[in-house]
């Protein structure tokens, strides 16, 4: 070899030797120093799939299923996995508009480009199936196994409410919920959120490059099943439901029936009423437009809780009970009535005339006897030096007859109602007023408003002799055997048990001689209380209040309904007929759901 | 006879590059099967036809036939035969060009029932055999000039026809030869020109013209400065000054009109001048991810996840490297490296130190063929070398490319036992 030579030998052993240094200190710089490929490549390879639990089912008190789910399928997107892929294509199968798939695409980038985020919301059956078949063609989506709520029977939708996805807000403030998710937004979906929607569950999968799932990572070591929500036991009877929303399917008002030893409503209609099945799915947005802009019949409005009536002469039975507890009345103190009650130039008519205690007062709904016994309370001046003071001490009672007040239970958007403060009238009259100035709220009218549960409530009270159990929904939590232990306690109104009893004599002769009579059931002994709420807007509304049986009573009941006039006519025979339906066997019900609906074989 | 010939093919061969064959194609097979195999409570048949690592046993099997009968066949018959050889193979590319069969791009493949070959595969040890007589005998044949067109013509004739077939990477191992020529007296300012021309290129493409002009212009001045002897050749210099800023401001339009746009976006891409880490980038990119997850110690044999879920591109063949990175990490690397490196230098030490020309010049072909193929190929997979779709050889998956380099690594162990 000659010299020359020998170095280009060199040189070419110099050369590689060089090159191999460089491409070590590349592979040190990749492999140990740099650390961010190894995060880049869990990205790469893992996806967290959140597994979906159920949501829990809604039983009624009879173990009748309410509510349930129903399968849907979602198309999910991770911004950052998605790939170039054929638009038009997949515009084609959902069926939309290029706009409407890159503006998607936009909003999802916007929430988050790791955390998946819904594409397109239940798609068919027949979609899902298409998309699955060519999903390895649109990387960076996949297809979500999801559930729908769904309602055997078109009732009560107003107290189950409904489930829709999660606004900004709530994303904001709570971690748990992400994009697209559902939650519950009013009624006992809302109430019992954290029950009834389970633990998520979630999977850690190897998906390769081209979307597929290659199993589960590290032997499912990360992988946490779902826990499924939990199933709730409604206090609703179904059938007791769907029986009294088909007595007021033609009339707008309300019903509300309470088990009094429970506080647990056994009905509860708001009519016009809506199928819940409207409230679910894709269709929600729409149709809750639609039927929010129904300024007709207003069939959002949940009438039960939130309309506030004039009581009518329903109320009398509260100012009696007050009466009684205040001592200024005794059950047979009597009055006589000249067709009214005449003060100063105002008159407050009545259209019974002749000498009334307080059970026959309220056998006939006395206007006169019960203008006296509001004064009374007001003007008690042995107990209480000034007219605000009295009518202080009368409002602590009516407040703890659950009026003027929320219950704030289970149940959704209650009002308060109306009972003015003393302030109120301190600044309409500049504090020159007497029992006189308000004594219309004696009889139920003038400036007092009540929403029909708590008319049903004081029914309660009045059936329990002196009590109530806030009225609540949900009976069961889990299991049907573990009660629902909020809605335990007992109220107590202030007012002794005895002082019923002259009260409950004065309804039961309303339903054998009175207002209502024609409204009795055979073989069930009842209490009850008609009423005309007067209504500026138009005519009256009928209401009735009562309760059955008499002794251990198992049914309290309020029924309201708008523009039927007197209550006699209209409300006390939907009262009786629910109050029957519910306490007679098997046989009977049959029998009257039939005479519900002639047509049916 | 059979006793001679299997007492001959175990004595005198160099055991040291049999044994780094050997290796370097098991590691080979391991990091396909690792690749191509996922794991899914099936038992595994290895012999299993219809995947990767199956196929590759019978590669692996027919290579080492091929090898045993090379070994057994007369030293001199290569000799004899270069030329033919050589014709045989540029003809078998031509017939290709005809009925060839297109994969990924390229019509560089003859179907033979469900298996494909490529003979460009089987040209490299044909130019390498063919260059090897043709150093050999013509030296006193030739004139030196004709020497070296014919020697050039020798590696244009490939690169013509595979250029035509458009696999431009295949195409570029033939230039490798230049590292024999330049062991055989080629000018090494022809390895300058060429290594400034890589630089010009680079700085003119990421910087731009005017700075490279800049730089260039900068760097003469100061040899004019401190070197006496450069004013003397002003002429020389003055060419040299030219060409390069000609060089300049023609390599864009170069790149613009003569490369293909996915050879343009692979150039810009390792340059850093796109970015587009689902796009252009992805497989760089990919391959990075996959390398750089690995570690020091590497995730464990069987245990990748890059390479497993196809998130590397051609994992089992051009980016087998990944695999080996991912799953053995730095140390694995190093292995494969100091590998390479070794059966280059051994090729080189035992060609130079052979008393017969004829076996230091095919030597020196087979080092060069092997050192481009390695460098350029792990070089792409680290992001150092624009991505070019050659395999790393005795590891990659594949038929041709196996057989090709087991042909030319065996021929030159016969050889060199003479």
């Amino acid at each position: 070899m000659n010299q020359q030579v020998q170095q280009r030998y060199y040189l070419i052993l110099a050369i590689l030797g060089i090159l191999v240094l460089i491409y070590l200190i590349r592979l040190f710089h990749l492999q140990v120093i740099d650390d961010s490929y190894k995060v880049y490549a869990e990205r790469n390879a893992l996806r967290q799939i959140t597994e979906h639990p159920e949501r829990g089912l809604i039983y009624d008190r009879n173990d009748s299923l309410l509510v349930y789910n129903e399968a849907a399928y979602d198309l999910m997107i991770v911004p950052n996995e998605l790939r170039q892929f054929d638009t038009t294509d997949l515009c084609r199968i959902l069926d939309i508009p290029k706009e409407i798939l890159l503006e998607r695409i936009s909003k999802a980038e916007k929430y988050s480009k790791l955390i998946p985020s819904i594409f397109e919301q239940q798609m068919s059956k027949e979609d899902y199936g298409y998309v699955q078949e060519k999903l390895h063609k649109f990387p960076g989506f996949f297809v979500q196994n999801r559930t729908l709520r769904s309602y055997p029977f078109p009732i009560a939708a107003h107290i189950l409410g409904y489930v829709g996805e999660v606004n900004d807000k709530i994303l904001e403030n709570d971690p748990y919920y992400q994009l697209g998710d559902y939650i519950g937004i009013s009624g006992i979906e809302k109430a019992y959120e954290p029950e009834l929607r389970g633990v998520k569950g979630k999977r850690v999968v190897l998906v390769d490059v081209h979307n597929r799932e290659r199993g589960s990572y590290d032997d499912g070591k990360y992988d946490k099943l779902p826990k499924s929500g939990t199933d709730l036991w409604s206090s609703l009877d179904m059938r007791l439901q769907i029986y009294a929303e088909k007595l007021l399917q033609n009339h707008s008002g309300s019903i509300v029936a309470i088990e009094p030893a429970t506080g647990e409503i056994l009905c509860i209609v708001s009519s016009p009423g809506y199928d819940p099945n409207l409230l679910v799915g894709k269709s929600r947005g729409n149709n809750y437009k639609i039927l929010l802009n129904d300024k007709k019949n207003n069939p959002l409005f949940n009438r039960a809780l939130m309309a506030m009536y004039p009581p009518g002469s329903t109320f009398k039975l509260a100012n009696a009970l007050i009466a009684l507890q205040e001592g200024v009345i005794t059950p047979s103190s009597f009055y006589f009535c000249p067709h009214g009650y005449k003060v100063g130039g105002l008159t407050v008519k009545c259209y019974h005339t002749g000498t009334v205690n307080l059970i026959s007062a309220i056998q006939v709904s006395c206007n006169n006897y019960f203008c006296r016994v509001f004064y009374n309370i007001l003007s008690n001046r042995s107990k209480y030096n000034t007219i605000q003071e009295g009518y202080q001490a009368w409002k602590n009672y009516i407040n703890d007859l659950g009026f003027g007040r929320k219950f704030e239970s289970d149940l959704p958007y209650e009002t308060k109602g109306i009972i003015p403060s003393v302030e109120y009238f301190d600044k309409q009259y500049r504090k020159h007023w007497n029992a006189n100035t308000v004594i219309s709220m004696g009889i139920g009218q003038g400036e007092v408003a009540t929403t029909p549960i708590q008319m049903a409530n004081l029914m309660a009270i009045i059936a329990n002799r002196g009590y109530y159990i806030k009225p609540h929904v949900i009976k069961a939590i889990g299991n049907k055997s573990t009660p629902n232990d909020r809605y335990l306690e007992k109220y107590y109104c202030g007012i002794d048990a005895r002082y019923f009893e002259p009260v409950i004599k004065g309804m039961e002769q309303v339903m054998v001689a009175g207002t209502a009579r024609r409204s009795k059931i055979e073989g069930i002994p009842m209490a009850g209380k008609t009423g005309t709420a007067q209504n500026p807007h138009g005519m009256d509304h009928a209401v009735f209040a009562g309760f059955a049986p008499l002794n251990e009573p198992k049914i309290a009941i309020f029924v309201l309904v708008e523009n039927a006039g007197g209550g006699g006519a209209v409300a006390a025979p939907i009262a009786s007929a629910i109050v029957e339906y519910y306490l007679k066997d098997d046989a009977k019900k049959k029998e009257l759901e039939d005479k519900l609906n002639p047509s049916s074989p | 006879m059979y006793r001679d010939n299997v007492n001959s093919i175990s004595k005198g061969f160099d055991v040291q590059l049999v044994t780094i064959y050997i290796i370097l194609m098991l590691i080979g097979w391991l990091a396909i099967f690792s690749s191509s195999h996922i794991p899914n409570g099936e038992s595994v048949n290895i012999f299993n036809l219809q995947t990767l690592y199956g196929k590759q046993i019978i590669w692996i099997g027919t290579s080492v036939i091929l090898a045993i009968v090379i070994l057994i066949l007369d030293n001199r018959i290569f000799q004899h035969l270069a030329y033919y050889i050589y014709i045989a193979a540029i003809l078998l590319m031509i017939i290709v060009l005809f009925v060839g069969t297109e994969i990924a791009g390229a019509k560089a493949w003859i179907k033979i029932g469900s298996y494909s070959i490529q003979p460009t595969e089987f040209a490299k040890f044909a130019t390498a055999l063919a260059l090897a007589k043709l150093f050999n005998e013509g030296k006193t044949k030739f004139q030196k000039r004709y020497l070296w067109l014919i020697a050039f013509f020798f590696i244009l004739i490939p690169i013509g026809i595979i250029i035509a077939q458009k696999d431009t990477g295949s195409a570029l191992v033939f230039l490798s030869f230049i590292l024999l020529f330049y062991r055989e007296g080629m000018s090494g300012n022809i390895l300058l020109i060429g290594a400034a021309a890589i630089v010009l290129f680079i700085l003119s493409f990421c910087l731009n013209e005017i700075y490279a002009l800049a730089i260039v212009t900068t760097i003469f001045i100061i040899f004019w400065i401190i070197q006496r002897k450069f004013k003397k050749k002003l002429i020389r210099n003055g060419i040299i000054y030219a060409s390069a800023v000609i060089f300049i401001f023609s390599a864009n339009l170069l790149y613009d009109k003569i490369l293909q746009p996915h050879q343009k976006m692979r150039i810009s891409t390792m340059l850093g001048q796109t970015s587009d880490p689902q796009g252009a980038d992805f497989n760089l990119n990919q391959s990075k991810i996959a390398i750089g997850s690995g570690g020091f110690w590497g995730k464990g044999y069987l245990k990748g996840t890059q390479t497993k879920l196809n998130f590397v591109p051609e994992q089992s063949t051009d980016f087998i490297f990944c695999s080996i990175g991912e799953e053995f990490g730095f140390l694995g690397s190093i292995t494969i490296l100091l590998l390479f490196s070794f059966l280059i230098y051994r090729i080189l030490f035992l060609a130079e130190r052979h008393r017969n020309s004829f076996v230091r010049y095919y030597g020196y072909g087979v080092a060069s063929i092997i050192f481009f193929h390695f460098i350029i190929n792990i070089g792409m997979t680290i992001g150092l070398v624009p991505i070019i779709g050659i395999p790393l050889p005795f590891l990659s998956y594949g038929g041709s490319s196996l057989w090709g380099f087991t042909v030319l690594l065996f021929i030159f162990i016969r050889m060199q036992k003479s």
